[in-house]
């Protein structure tokens, strides 16, 4: 660093611009936090990492017995097991990332009020670190392809965009709440029941033509339709209804700016009222 | 040359009806989203909220090399300022600029996990205070070796023992290797050896001419390591100075605030104090010749009684007060202990009790003493309190000749006599 440093600290009111240069100078710090984050959430577990393939294994087994065999719910083409696994994928990896991302800055309640490095890499750390798990995820579901022989095709090449997006829609859900949990622990009740219901309103269980066809582009304010649509195409070759999906990846960057923001502006006061 | 500190009428408020009981998500609604006619009038009806100004207009500098000693009473805005200065909360007013790197140590162990091993904590710690993974590469074997951890740094620290946590917290902090250091109470931790080890470092970091502000309670620490002090009270900048002054006005306020003088002390509510039993020493009384209260100055060569008062909860009879006499740079002067005692009665004793120490000719030179009183039970610190009283001793004609001396600590009797 250079001898010239300065920095001057003053009052801060409203929106703030995003300092990239600072996130840049601890960028070291973020993969500490995301190197952290993996070594000890499986630490002292019998099973270890087989946690992240197990949830969407036995979620995928429940709903393809519940809703495809009982309920006669069908896949877009594919056997349905790897319809809902390649939905459960991208969506575990999205629920457990906004319930864990929003918790981050409370959880860490002493990185906040006793020390200084950009705030926004202890929920983005939270997100990252379970980029392990939807990795994990997706071999497992590559596994699978392999055991019912369904063909990949070139589309695989669109999966990191789909990822990206992924990343982008959850850190900007958990940026939101994880600054609206400090001051509202309201926050740690809600985002449970969120979750449960974002199941619904995302074509996880069933294929988006189930849905009306003029309801359809609706479906596309919620970002993770086009995750769950997106991987489905790169993965499977499934359908993609275009419109849906950019809109939808359109939202997630909407999201994720507005998450940036929305902490930038309330981060001031954290140390304060944590 | 700019300072390498610059602080700027820096005022800190906090709002204490809103930001200390939380508000919930529902009166948060109704407050921004209120009809703005509506809004208006219970904006005029309402009392503003209440504040509590943490910090107020407090204006200094610091020249590089510096090594400047931060003293006020528990809640005079040591702890806001140094907060302000790291960065980790936003001044209301003011401003602070910085010319250098800042490394900030609020406290030991910062986002130390328990799950994690100590070496994996030296690198998540040192990142976390700013150090790149390249700079803990290279003085990691010094950080091990200064911890003393030896063969358990590949166990989780969860298993550590206190000491053990402590001293590779500090030992990571302590290589922090950025222009200026701050430190809160970082000493305040640890056996005495440990406090002892940690000091050294902290003066070799101050002689490598790094600008270090450093708030401790531990005024001894303070004399040792500062060229310069700073006393807070109550939000204010009350004194820039040097160190010595600044230690000195410092006692000052923590006597003048317990009403009239007395030559009773109450200790069941004293500040700067190490209760690791509970708060057994119940408080002092100070007598002098005759058994008279010593309420003002106490002269030289005068006779000293000293009364603890103290509770032990269970039956025991290895147990000792220790009375330490430190002068107003920190220096210990004398320290008196039952374990001196060559007619101590070693009978099992339980609740209440007194223990008095006579000193029969006070000798130390006119000045401010600062008397730490502490209890050991089972040969382990119970409770400790660092400032139980000041005593101050005034002139008085110890040697017949209306002759004092201005240097040296105490007086001792002594004969001249011309020998030919």
């Amino acid at each position: 660093m250079p001898s010239s440093f300065e920095v001057t600290i003053r009052p801060h009111r409203g929106w703030q611009p995003i300092d990239v240069r600072e996130i840049w100078l601890y960028r070291e710090l973020l993969v500490f936090l995301i190197w952290r984050d993996i070594k000890i959430r499986y630490r002292q577990t019998v099973l270890g990492a087989l946690w992240a393939v197990l949830q969407p294994l036995i979620a995928m087994v429940i709903f393809t017995f519940i809703f495809n065999r009982l309920a006669g719910v069908k896949s877009d083409g594919p056997p349905y097991p790897l319809f809902a696994l390649a939905g459960l994928a991208p969506w575990t990896f999205f629920s457990t990332a906004v319930s864990q991302s929003s918790n981050s800055l409370v959880s860490n309640q002493q990185l906040v009020s006793k020390i200084y490095f950009p705030r926004v890499f202890i929920p983005l750390g939270s997100v990252g670190a379970l980029l392990l798990d939807l990795g994990l995820s997706l071999v497992l579901l590559a596994l699978l392809m392999f055991h019912y022989r369904w063909p990949v095709s070139l589309n695989l090449l669109w999966l990191p965009v789909f990822i990206v997006a992924a990343v982008l829609a959850a850190s900007g859900v958990g940026l939101t709440l994880s600054a609206f949990n400090v001051s509202f622990r309201d926050v740690k009740y809600a985002v449970p029941f969120l979750i449960q219901m974002g199941i619904f309103v995302t074509p996880v269980i069933y294929p988006i033509r189930y849905i009306p066809g003029s309801w359809r582009i609706l479906m596309g304010l919620n970002p993770m339709t086009g995750v769950v649509l997106g991987f489905r195409y790169a993965i499977l070759g499934s359908p993609s209804p275009w419109p849906v999906m950019a809109l939808s990846l359109a939202m997630s960057v909407v999201l994720f700016i507005s998450g940036l923001l929305i902490f930038r502006r309330m981060e001031r006061r954290f140390a304060d009222i944590i | 040359m700019p300072p390498i500190i610059d602080v700027n009428h820096l005022s800190k408020e906090y709002e204490l009806g809103r930001s200390i009981n939380r508000e919930n998500l529902r009166e948060f609604l109704m407050r921004k989203f209120k009809h703005p006619s509506r809004r208006e009038s219970t904006a005029r009806n309402s009392k503003k909220p209440r504040t509590f100004c943490a910090l107020d207009d407090v204006s200094f500098e610091v020249a590089q090399g510096d090594v400047v000693g931060i003293l006020g009473r528990n809640g005079a805005g040591k702890s806001t300022l140094l907060k302000i200065i790291s960065k980790v909360t936003d001044p209301t007013k003011g401003s602070v600029t910085l010319r250098g790197r800042l490394g900030s140590l609020l406290e030991v162990g910062t986002g130390f996990h328990p799950e994690l091993t100590g070496r994996e904590n030296v690198y998540l710690n040192g990142a976390i205070l700013g150090m790149s993974k390249a700079e803990i590469d290279a003085c990691f074997d010094e950080i091990v070796a200064f911890s003393e951890i030896g063969k358990f740094l590949d166990i989780p620290v969860k298993r550590y023992s206190s000491g053990m946590y402590l001293r590779l917290a500090f030992a990571v902090a302590a290589h922090l290797n950025t222009e200026i250091l701050i430190a809160d109470e970082v000493l305040a931790v640890g056996d005495v050896a440990f406090q002892r080890k940690c000091l050294r470092k902290m003066s070799e970091v101050a002689r490598q001419g790094r600008t270090v502000l450093f708030v401790s309670h531990n005024v001894a620490a303070v004399g040792d390591l500062c060229s310069r002090g700073i006393v807070l009270d109550a939000g204010r900048l009350a004194f820039d100075g040097t160190a010595k002054q600044a230690i000195q006005l410092y006692i000052g306020m923590m006597f003048n605030t317990q009403g009239t003088p007395s030559h009773v002390i109450d200790l069941r509510g004293a500040l700067d104090r190490r209760s690791p039993q509970g708060k057994l020493l119940q408080g002092i009384e100070l007598y002098t010749n005759h058994d008279e209260p010593l309420i003002q100055g106490i002269p030289l060569g005068a006779r000293l009684k000293i009364r603890v008062h103290f509770n032990l909860p269970s039956s025991t009879s290895v147990f000792n007060v220790g009375l330490g006499f430190n002068n107003t740079v920190g220096q210990r002067v004398f320290t008196a202990h039952t374990a001196f005692e060559p007619d101590r009665d070693h009978a099992a004793a339980v609740g209440d009790q007194v223990m008095a120490c006579e000193i029969p000719n006070l000798t130390l030179l006119p000045g401010d003493y600062v008397l730490r009183v502490w209890l050991d039970v089972g040969n382990t610190e119970a409770d400790l309190i660092d400032s139980a009283a000041r005593i101050t001793v005034v002139e008085s004609d110890f040697y017949g000749s209306g002759k004092l001396p201005t240097d040296g600590m105490f007086v001792l009797q002594h004969r001249w006599s011309l020998a030919s």
